[in-house]
């Protein structure tokens, strides 16, 4: 179910410009302009190897960490360069959280999952400041009421779709501001993985989201707006609506109807 | 069409008969293995068990307070510093007054341990109130005695070529039958340092001083290994020159350990003016051969931790460093302490550079710290062989076993450690 702001203009919150990713020699990304706007879920679609992944890790600077990536053009937030030299790359990811494709909770327990992000950005001062942001998160990721007896068992101990949950609600701990998601329900279950689309559509009063997903289906659910990739190019980018009712490319229209994956 | 299937049928059992004959070879060199070891504990055990106890003489001695010129209410000082070398010789030449002439009764004075005299002083010192009486008590048997009674010196040959006299190999027969011949525990074994004479001969100082060398060893291989490790694995950049560091590591872990010796001898004795024989001097130099093993075992640990932990860290805002010391190094610890355990049971049984930094002094008391002269238990064994007297033999043999023991005990630990924390990601 796609909706539509109707709150005035939208806010830009993530404005890339003429975005191009090389990995060595090789170009994977051919300048990508594309706006994120504020608490509002945006889709990156196309077929496996269109960079869409790769965009979305420009976003948190993750890119950074594989050898031989260079990054030209213009990544900013809040109207910040996030590729300027002087910032803080451990504070930019403090406000933009990433969640996996396939569920990584830290091997501890349920608790320190959620307070390890806290606890090096110092969050809270003391242990009860930490409870309630431990609590506070399991609930906003709706995990809180089936772990709430055992917040002292190990993390991987959980079932896939609790694991999701759980590495979400430790994204949500530190107060970020743009969640990327980067194919997360990919490795789930369907009943899991509509949990984790309702909790989306909760989750994008206060956030901003943007969600890498194979499925055309997961994108016209739960996006407001739906970016299509294709070899590396930036196709078409338009409200989730217009995408998939009246694609303008004809490359767009294509993957849409199925015709090729 | 039957000629195929014959011929089918043939190279089936051609299969067969290879595969049976392969684990054949398989078993036939396992059974070639164990039975190696088995003789070679076999060996060692056979030559070595008898080392675990001492005989001992039965002697009447008289405490004549007069002659140590001492009474019950003497201090201990003076207590200590009484003559009991000379009461206990009285003692033992009155006991048997048909040995008359002096070199017969050096004889007879020398069937016994030297540590008679202190034997008496400790009874005196722990009751001064049995001065005066007449106590029968057990003396620890010499050397040669002992290697008599035990059977590793022949009897029945000529007194020249005998360890002992043929008046001493009369008043042992007389004594055993007289049931004054037993054998004790021989605690000296654990409890004592070295000492020219075997009876009283212990491993305890050499323990000490490889246990104070391994430990000097750990405390500077282990940090600067899984440092070493960390950069390697995870800061280092990928180019020629950590290449040729990467060869040079594990060129390290292959160098001969004399040679190790000759660097320990000119630097760091020569140019660094560590005191020689030390366990200092050696756990340095043992701890140029365990750091290889070390970065090399910390190095496949921290491999073995999945990428997505480190993705997951890195995306919580974590710095390199962080995401290092709070994630992956704790799941890398078990595998890095398991190469570390098995590095240093190596380390133990190192000899060579040992004796080229000297730590083969012989010394009586037991170090009480890195810092004191000492033997360790490798090089002891060496000293031990090397000595021309009997009774080292069975020494030699007792003290491979106990290092055989420490080195079973510390890889057995390091199985456990490496089953126990076996992680399945």
């Amino acid at each position: 179910m796609s909706q539509k702001k109707n709150n005035g203009s939208p806010v830009t919150k993530i404005n890339s410009s003429d975005v191009r990713v090389f990995y060595d020699q090789t170009e994977a990304l051919h300048g990508v302009d594309l706006e994120i706007y504020e608490n509002s879920v945006t889709a990156l679609i196309g077929p496996s190897g269109c960079g869409k992944s790769t965009f979305l890790r420009c976003i948190n600077r993750m890119n950074d960490v594989i050898e031989g990536c260079r990054i030209t053009g213009k990544i900013t937030l809040d109207n910040e360069d996030i590729y300027d030299k002087g910032l803080d790359v451990v504070q930019l990811r403090e406000k933009v959280g990433m969640v996996f494709q396939k569920p990584n909770p830290f091997p501890k327990s349920i608790y320190d999952n959620i307070a390890y992000g806290p606890q090096i950005h110092g969050l809270a001062q003391n242990r009860q400041e930490m409870d309630e942001i431990v609590e506070n998160s399991l609930k906003k990721a709706g995990l809180f009421e089936e772990v709430k007896d055992r917040l002292n068992s190990p993390g991987t101990g959980l079932s896939g779709g609790q694991q999701q949950r759980l590495c979400i609600a430790r994204a949500i701990a530190v107060n970020p501001e743009v969640i990327l998601m980067d194919e997360p329900c990919s490795a789930l279950d369907p009943i899991a993985t509509a949990k984790i689309e309702e909790l989306i559509h909760e989750l994008l009063q206060n956030y901003t989201i943007v969600i890498v997903t194979h499925s055309m289906q997961q994108a016209a659910r739960v996006s407001q707006r739906t970016a299509f990739f294709h070899m590396g190019d930036l196709v078409e980018v338009g409200d989730t609506d217009d995408i998939f009712v009246r694609p303008e490319d004809k490359r767009t229209q294509d993957y849409i109807t199925g015709r090729f994956g | 069409m039957t000629d195929r299937n014959m011929a089918k049928a043939a190279r089936l059992k051609q299969r067969y008969a290879a595969e049976a004959r392969f684990k054949l070879y398989g078993k036939l060199a396992i059974a070639t293995a164990l039975s190696a070891v088995f003789f070679l504990l076999y060996t060692i055990f056979t030559a070595g068990y008898s080392a675990f106890w001492r005989t001992q003489i039965q002697s009447e001695v008289t405490l004549n307070a007069n002659f140590l010129k001492v009474t019950p209410q003497s201090s201990n000082e003076e207590l200590a510093r009484a003559n009991y070398l000379g009461l206990f010789r009285k003692n033992v030449v009155e006991n048997n007054p048909d040995i008359k002439s002096r070199s017969e009764r050096r004889d007879l004075i020398q069937m016994f341990s030297e540590s008679a005299e202190t034997d008496l002083r400790d009874l005196v010192l722990s009751d001064p109130s049995l001065l005066g009486t007449t106590q029968k008590l057990w003396f620890l048997a010499s050397s040669p005695v002992d290697t008599i009674v035990k059977g590793a010196a022949p009897r029945d040959i000529e007194e020249e070529r005998r360890v002992v006299s043929n008046l001493q190999l009369r008043l042992l027969d007389q004594w055993t039958a007289e049931d004054r011949v037993g054998s004790t525990f021989n605690i000296n074994f654990f409890t004592r340092g070295d000492s020219r004479n075997p009876e009283l001969a212990g491993l305890a100082g050499a323990i000490a001083g490889s246990f104070w060398a391994l430990l000097v060893c750990f405390v500077i291989s282990f940090p600067m290994g899984i440092a070493a490790a960390i950069y390697l694995e995870e800061f280092a950049p990928k180019n020629r020159i950590t290449e040729v560091i990467e060869v040079n590591i594990n060129n390290l872990a292959a160098v001969p350990s004399i040679i190790f010796g000759l660097l320990g001898m000119a630097v760091i004795l020569n140019f660094f003016g560590v005191p020689r024989s030390t366990p200092l001097a050696g756990g340095i130099v043992l701890s140029l051969m365990t750091l290889p093993t070390i970065i090399i075992a910390c190095r496949a640990a921290l491999k073995a931790v999945p990428p997505s932990i480190r993705q997951g860290a890195l995306a919580m805002g974590a710095s390199p460093i962080q995401v290092v010391l709070h994630h992956v190094l704790p799941l890398a610890l078990p595998g890095t302490l398991t190469g570390t355990i098995i590095g240093l049971a190596q380390a133990l049984g190192e000899t060579a550079p040992l004796l080229m930094i000297g730590m083969f002094a012989f010394v009586v008391d037991i170090p009480t710290s890195p810092l004191e002269s000492a033997a360790a238990l490798p090089v002891q064994v060496y000293l031990w062989a090397e000595s021309s007297e009997r009774g080292f033999v069975e020494l030699t043999a007792a003290a491979i076993m106990v290092i055989l023991v420490f080195l079973v005990l510390m890889n057995l630990i390091a199985v456990i450690f490496r089953k126990k924390f076996e992680r399945r990601w």
